[in-house]
């Protein structure tokens, strides 16, 4: 097993969950050139019903203003069933950000986001040529 | 023009654009996003922020015009995003301007937030017209037989 729980053949897991279409597009390419296998969300709610329907991941890139349901109730939900992942915050709202911490973050990072910002939630590079 | 003379011209037309705050390093950024396997990234990303920013504009425009009860709420959430979307491929001035608008919405100031959309237009409009420049250029290097020299902007 690899550090941050992947395997060889259990592929390394990110959703991201962004109402915004070009940062989902820039976010999953920025994960998927590092070989890393992305699923995304376009609200809270699309994110907990992923999780309800048996999905997991190794991390979780959570925004916080998102329509139907924000980032905020949406990590307290996947907190609420069990979701022990790592759920890191991506949000511009600095004023926000105590609260959204406050809802079950491992994290929260400031738009936009690069991958030093979450480089510690991700494989060590070097995993991924250990085969 | 010959290919490396259009090269030269897109270098400086680049470096132009950030020297201007009309791009900043988010842009670049997004560069670094595109290889041989995605060519067409940048341009697939801008396209998004295009149609996302005139949607937006658009929108916007309805809500103000109302100029009685204009819901301001729906304002302020309208200019977070164009703000969201601008800063995400790196549109400074076009950012700049949604901060300044907010704080108008902050105040549920008509006539400032009038200004304000004028500003942002007019700032989306230009950076609109210097990135379809841009790739202009880039399709008319590629056509060329040449290729886009990213590598020649390491000042970012």
């Amino acid at each position: 097993m690899y550090q941050n729980g992947s395997t060889e053949t259990t592929p390394f897991r990110v959703l991201v969950v962004d109402d915004d279409r070009i940062l989902r597009k820039m976010h999953k390419m920025m994960l998927t050139r590092l070989g890393i296998e992305v699923e995304v969300a376009v609200n809270g709610k699309e994110a907990v019903d992923l999780h309800l329907a048996g999905a997991s991941f190794h991390l979780v890139l959570m925004d916080l203003q998102m329509p139907v349901m924000d980032g905020s109730q949406a990590t307290k939900e996947l907190r609420g069933m069990g979701v022990t992942s790592p759920i890191v915050g991506v949000t511009a709202a600095c004023a926000e950000k105590a609260a959204f911490l406050a809802s079950g973050l491992t994290d929260c990072v400031s738009k936009p986001l690069t991958i030093s910002k979450i480089a510690n939630y991700l494989p060590a590079p070097s995993n991924h040529t250990n085969n | 023009m010959d290919v490396i003379q259009m090269q030269r011209t897109w270098v400086e037309y680049t470096k132009s654009l950030y020297r201007e705050g009309f791009l900043d390093s988010q842009f670049a950024q997004l560069q670094l996003l595109q290889d041989e396997s995605n060519p067409d990234f940048v341009v697939e990303v801008v396209s998004l922020f295009f149609e996302d920013s005139e949607r937006l504009l658009n929108e916007l425009t309805k809500v103000i015009d109302q100029q009685q009860g204009v819901d301001f709420k729906k304002v302020d959430a309208h200019v977070h995003q164009l703000k969201g979307s601008s800063s995400s491929i790196g549109a400074q001035r076009v950012k700049n301007a949604c901060v300044a608008f907010r704080s108008f919405c902050d105040e549920q100031n008509i006539e400032g937030s009038l200004r304000c959309l004028h500003q942002v237009k007019q700032e989306y409009f230009l950076v609109k017209n210097k990135l379809e420049n841009l790739f202009s250029l880039e399709r008319k290097i590629v056509a060329a037989g040449g290729s886009v020299p990213t590598e020649e902007l390491n000042f970012l």
